[in-house]
Parts: C-alpha cells; structure tokens; sequence
C-alpha cells in the first residue's frame, strides 16, 4: 500500500515538471508548427544563471524571476535572430536551426559556468511527510513543485482565454492571414510567444533542478521526456501537455518501481509508439490525421 | 533564348559516342570507377599517414558510411531521424558479442550479421516511423536514441551494463602483412588493418548508395518526398516505400556501427548518446543534405574540426575542460549559420553557383552568336 501511493505521488510530481516542460513546447508549436529543440537548453541556461545569483547570496526568489525574465528574453532573441528569417523555408531546416541551438546553447553553459555537477537549492524541505504508519515520498518541495506547475497551468488558461492578448495569440495561431486583415500584428505576437515560452521552460527548468544536481546535460532527459509528454498530448493542446506529463510521470513511477530503472526509456518509447500507431496525431490533437 | 536558331540534325558519325563514353553513361560502370578511384585514393592515404591518422581516417569512414544512411533517408525520402545513434548502438553491440565469441566468424560474416540485425530493427521502427511525419518523427526517432542504448544498462549480463562491452579487434591475417610490405614497406599493424576494413567497408557503401540514387529505387523515394499524393497516384506505395528507405538507411548504420565498434575497441552506452545522432545529421546537413560527397565532407568536419578547434581554444588560453566543449559549440553554431546563410549546405551551395555561371555563360554565348 505504502509503496503504492509513493509510486503514484511520484509520478504524479514528475510528472508535473515533465508537463510544465512539454507546455513550453506546446506554446511555440501550436503558433508556429515548430518544435523547439534548443527549448531543454534555454531553461538549462537561464537555471544556470539563478544558481550562480543563488551562490553569490542573491535570495532564491530573486534568482526565480530573474531566471524567468532572462528565459523570456532569451526566447524573444532567438525567434528574432534565428527564427524569423528561417520561416517559409524548410520546415527541416527550422528543426535541423533548433537542433544547432540545442548543442551550442549547452556547450557554451560548460564554457561560461563550468560543467561539473552542482547542488540547487530548495525554498522548501526535503524530508517526506509521514501520515500514521505511513512513510510518504511526498515532501514540502514537491508540493511547492506541484503548486508551482498548477499555478503556471492557471496563468496560462486566464491568459488564453480572458484576456485580449491570449485571445488575438490564439486568433493569430488559427489562421494568420484573416488576423493580419483585422489589425493583429501577428509578427509581434510570434515573438511574444516565443518569449512566453522561454520563460515557461525557465520555471519548468529550476523545478525540475530543484533539491537535486545540475550540469549542462541535466534537462537532456526532460527534453526528451517533455516531448515524449507533448507528442503524446497533440504537440498543440496545452491540456494535451499536461495529461500527457502526468501519464509519462506515472509510466516511469511505476515501471522504475516496479520493473527497472532501466526499462523507463524504453517504456517511454513504447508509450509513445504506442500513442502515435493508435492516434497518429496524439491525444488531443485538433489536427487532421496524416493518411498513408 | 528566340534567337537561337534551331540547330540541324548533325551527322550521325559526329554524334555517335565513343565506346568510353557510352560504358560512362552506365551508371553501374561509372560507378564501379568511381569506387575504384575512391578505393586507391583510400590505400594512398592510408599508407601515407601515420597510425593517429589512420585511426582518423578510420572514424571519418564509419561516420562516413552512418552518413550516407541518413543522407539516403532525410535527403532522398524526405523522413528525419534524429535516432540514427541509436542504430549504430545495435550494430556495434552485435559486432561486439559476435566477436567476443570463443571462435569468432571472420569479420566480414560479422558485419554482415551487423547489417541484418539492424536493418531488422529498422523495420521494426520503420514500420512506427511510416504514419509519423515531421515534428512526430523527429520526437518518436529521438526517444529512440535515448530508449535502445539503455537497454544496455538493463540487460547487464550480456551487454555489460555502463562500462560497455570490450571488443577485441580483428587481427591482421598473414596474406595482409605481406601484401602491406610489398605494396609500400609499412608494418602492418592491427590499427592499419582496422582501417583498411573501414575503408573497404566506405567503398562498398559507396557503391551502394550511388547505384540507389540513380535507380528505380531512389527515383521512387525522391517522388515521395516531393509529393507523397502524386506519388501513390503513379502506383507507388507511400508506406511500403518510407519502411523500405527506413530499413536500409538502417543498415548503413548498422555497417557504421560494426566498424565504429572495432575501431574504439569498445561497445558502450555513453559512446551512443543524443550527440552522436545530432553529429551524423550535422555531417549530412553541412555537406548538403542528399549529397554523396557532401556527406563524406560533412563527415571529414565531424574528424578533423573538433581537434582544430580544441587546440585553437587551449592555445588561446582556455583550459582543457572548457577547450573539449569549444567542438560542440562551433558544431551548433555552424548549423545555425548553414541554415540561415546556405540552407543547401556546402553542395547544394557550390552546385548552385556553379548552375548559376553556366547559365550566365550560356546567355553570353547566346547573345553573342545573335
């Protein structure tokens, strides 16, 4: 029973990061159809620069917004630099421009902050709470982790759907055409969604460092987890995201637990696989399906 | 062009080609002389270099042959794959257990069997990978590059876990010793042997992946990529075709792996990473992606620009961890840079100019002759 719910809390806290991750993918891919690869490398950075504030006796809350500001920016300059003048072209060249961000942005993290592993900070404490008889795995960071990812999940729904910009954002992703013709500069937006997506990676990024070690390597797994997680969803329904992060969580909870660590991968690719031969456009994809 | 006066049917002595010329419209013999002058210009590399550079020679060949896989695979087919590590993990896994065997089958069997296994693999994935485009073949074929190398750390008995398993590389059988001294007087060590198979192994691949291009084969493969509709119009079948490119893309990668295997003498997980998959498509994106000789350029960067860089970025003072990151930093940015300056990558970039001069010229001609 114990071991039961642990499984199940644990994959329910992974997989919220994996989920706040597989939405930063989301926002950029349901604007532009484009997966942004360089994404795990931007919140690695960005979580690199809060740890080196956090060293220096900067607050964690400031090395927080900092963090996010800087992955909003970051977001902003590369669409700007590097995406933009890649749109029409290839849609595998933009993957192939994302791919090279990938490498460079992690190579450069070893060159500026050095590539040994360092500990991240926790705002909250890392011993589980215990119920009764019961020993649970869950601990005040995950709840902060989990309350961090449900408050990000919110912003992010009143944004798309109350306000203007959210709603000129999802007008412009529908079809950009008729929302240039009505007034909505679309350019900007693309940007902005760029950045926003940035600064979602950031937070995705330092949950998911912390209490635990980074290095520029670190968020390789959730790179490949938050896509796995977005595939699964869609790629363009951040709902989609988000069950497909707490489906993955729980996955690897349990095949870890009760299988082998080392089996989680590949229970990850079968998943996938699995998904995509049932529903070749994920989940909750509003897309049509592709015919062979 | 209207000024161009139509010209009148030559005689017919005139225009009837050579015999030469006629066995060179042949692709199978053309290519044959094309591997044939790739194999000599192989051998006299080989033999006047020293062991590091042959071992560098030796790399450039398996990173070489994985390129021509993906090249065949994203640059004919038009399907990516960001798994093609992954791939190579399977055939240099295979060639590791085959050789560690108490009676080893001579190499060739061996990396035979490399080939059949991972193509069999490929059809496995290939099969997964026909429904999936774009954006969705790029994820499921990365989650493949992180899933089959950890296999290895589940089945720890077989495949060695994290440290990998050792491979005892082949060792040089008499007639090559001695074909070795007399051909230039060199010792023939197990290293030069090692590479002498990888460059014959560069050859046959060669051979293949030519005669693909200009057959039926890659002809269909081409008219899917371009457009899928038009093509299962004209009778082909879009499925079967895109499993057909996957599988042996597939066994290109297993060859390299088998290769790549003894080589570095060993078969480990941490040789098989993201990175490695990233390279081979940086190999094929960078010499202009469905180029033959573009991939074999694209495969010398992957060699002999990490050195370069690493001893520039140590002699300008930055220390050795730092300098080793300096190769993938300069990989991405030159990605980068390709895409936005020459999407066509170095090939596509010299063909085109080259295109464009001749027009020029042939406008010239046209305008002086009027």
């Amino acid at each position: 029973m114990q071991q039961f719910i642990n499984v199940v809390l644990n994959g329910i806290i992974e997989g919220a990061v994996i989920a706040a991750f597989a939405l930063a993918l989301v926002l950029i891919f349901r604007s532009t159809r484009i997966i942004n690869f360089a994404q795990g490398s931007q919140a690695m950075f960005t979580t690199l620069i809060a740890l080196t504030l956090i060293s220096n006796d900067v607050p964690y809350w400031i090395a927080f917004v900092v963090a996010i500001a800087a992955g909003f920016l970051l977001g902003a300059i590369l669409e700007r630099g590097v995406i933009r003048p890649l749109e029409g072209g290839l849609e595998l060249n933009i993957v192939i421009a994302t791919l090279g961000l990938y490498v460079a942005i992690q190579a450069l993290a070893a060159i500026l902050f050095g590539s040994e592993f360092r500990s991240f900070p926790s705002p909250a404490g890392l011993s589980g709470f215990q119920i009764g008889d019961l020993n649970l795995i869950l601990t005040p960071t995950s709840l902060y982790i989990f309350g961090t990812v449900a408050v990000v999940v919110i912003a992010l729904t009143l944004l798309f759907r109350k306000t203007n910009l959210g709603l000129t954002m999802r007008a412009a992703a529908f079809d950009g055409e008729v929302s240039r013709l009505l007034g909505v500069k679309v350019s900007h937006l693309l940007t902005f969604g760029w950045a926003l997506a940035g600064a979602v990676g950031s937070v995705a990024g330092i949950l998911a460092a912390n209490g635990g070690l980074v290095y520029p390597a670190y968020m390789e797994v959730f790179i490949v987890f938050g896509f796995i997680a977005a595939v699964i969803g869609g790629l363009d329904s951040p709902v989609g995201a988000v069950v497909g992060g707490l489906l993955l969580g729980l996955v690897n909870s349990a095949v870890s637990n009760y299988g082998a660590p080392g089996l989680v991968n590949i229970a990850a690719f079968v998943l996938l696989i699995a998904v995509l031969l049932l529903k070749p456009g994920g989940l909750f994809s509003s897309m049509k399906e592709r015919r062979v | 062009m209207a000024t161009a006066a139509p010209t009148p049917p030559a005689p017919k002595t005139e225009t009837k080609p050579s015999v030469l010329n006629r066995a060179w419209d042949l692709n199978l013999v053309r290519n044959l002389l094309i591997c044939l002058a790739v194999l000599v210009v192989g051998v006299i590399a080989l033999e006047s270099t020293d062991a590091f550079q042959n071992t560098q020679l030796t790399s450039l060949a398996y990173y070489a042959i994985a390129a021509f896989g993906l090249t065949a695979l994203t640059g004919l087919n038009g399907q990516i794959s960001l798994g093609h590590g992954a791939l190579m993990a399977v055939g240099a896994y295979t060639t590791a257990l085959f050789l560690g065997a108490e009676e080893p089958l001579p190499f060739p069997v061996i990396a035979l069997a490399a080939v059949v296994v991972t193509s069999l693999v490929g059809v496995v994935v290939g099969a997964a990978a026909a429904r999936l485009h774009g954006p969705y073949l790029a994820g499921a074929t990365l989650a493949l590059a992180v899933a089959l190398p950890s296999l290895a750390l589940y089945f720890k008995e077989t495949l060695g876990g994290d440290a990998g398993l050792k491979v005892s590389s082949p060792q040089a059988p008499d007639w090559f010793v001695s074909m070795i001294e007399t051909l230039s007087g060199n010792l023939a060590s197990s290293t030069k042997y090692v590479a002498y198979i990888a460059c014959v192994a560069l050859v046959v691949s060669l051979f293949f992946v030519l005669n693909l291009k200009r057959s039926k084969v890659g002809r269909h493969w081409r008219a899917v990529r371009d457009n899928d509709v038009a093509a299962e119009i004209a009778g082909i079948h879009l499925g079967r075709t895109r499993v057909q490119a996957f599988v042996i893309s597939a066994a290109y990668a297993g060859l390299a792996g088998a290769v790549m295997a003894i080589a570095v003498r060993l078969a480990a997980p941490s040789a098989f990473t993201i990175v490695l998959s990233l390279s081979v498509l940086t190999a094929v994106v960078i010499g202009g992606l469905g180029s033959i000789t573009g991939a074999v350029i694209g495969a010398a960067v992957l060699v002999f620009l990490p050195p370069w860089v690493t001893g520039f970025a140590t002699d300008s003072g930055l220390s050795d961890t730092q300098a080793a990151e300096m190769a993938p930093l300069v990989y991405g940015i030159v990605l980068v840079l390709v895409m936005l300056l020459a999407p066509g990558g170095l090939m596509g970039t010299v063909s085109n100019a080259w295109r464009r001069t001749r027009q020029r010229r042939l406008a010239k001609q046209a305008s002086s002759a009027s």
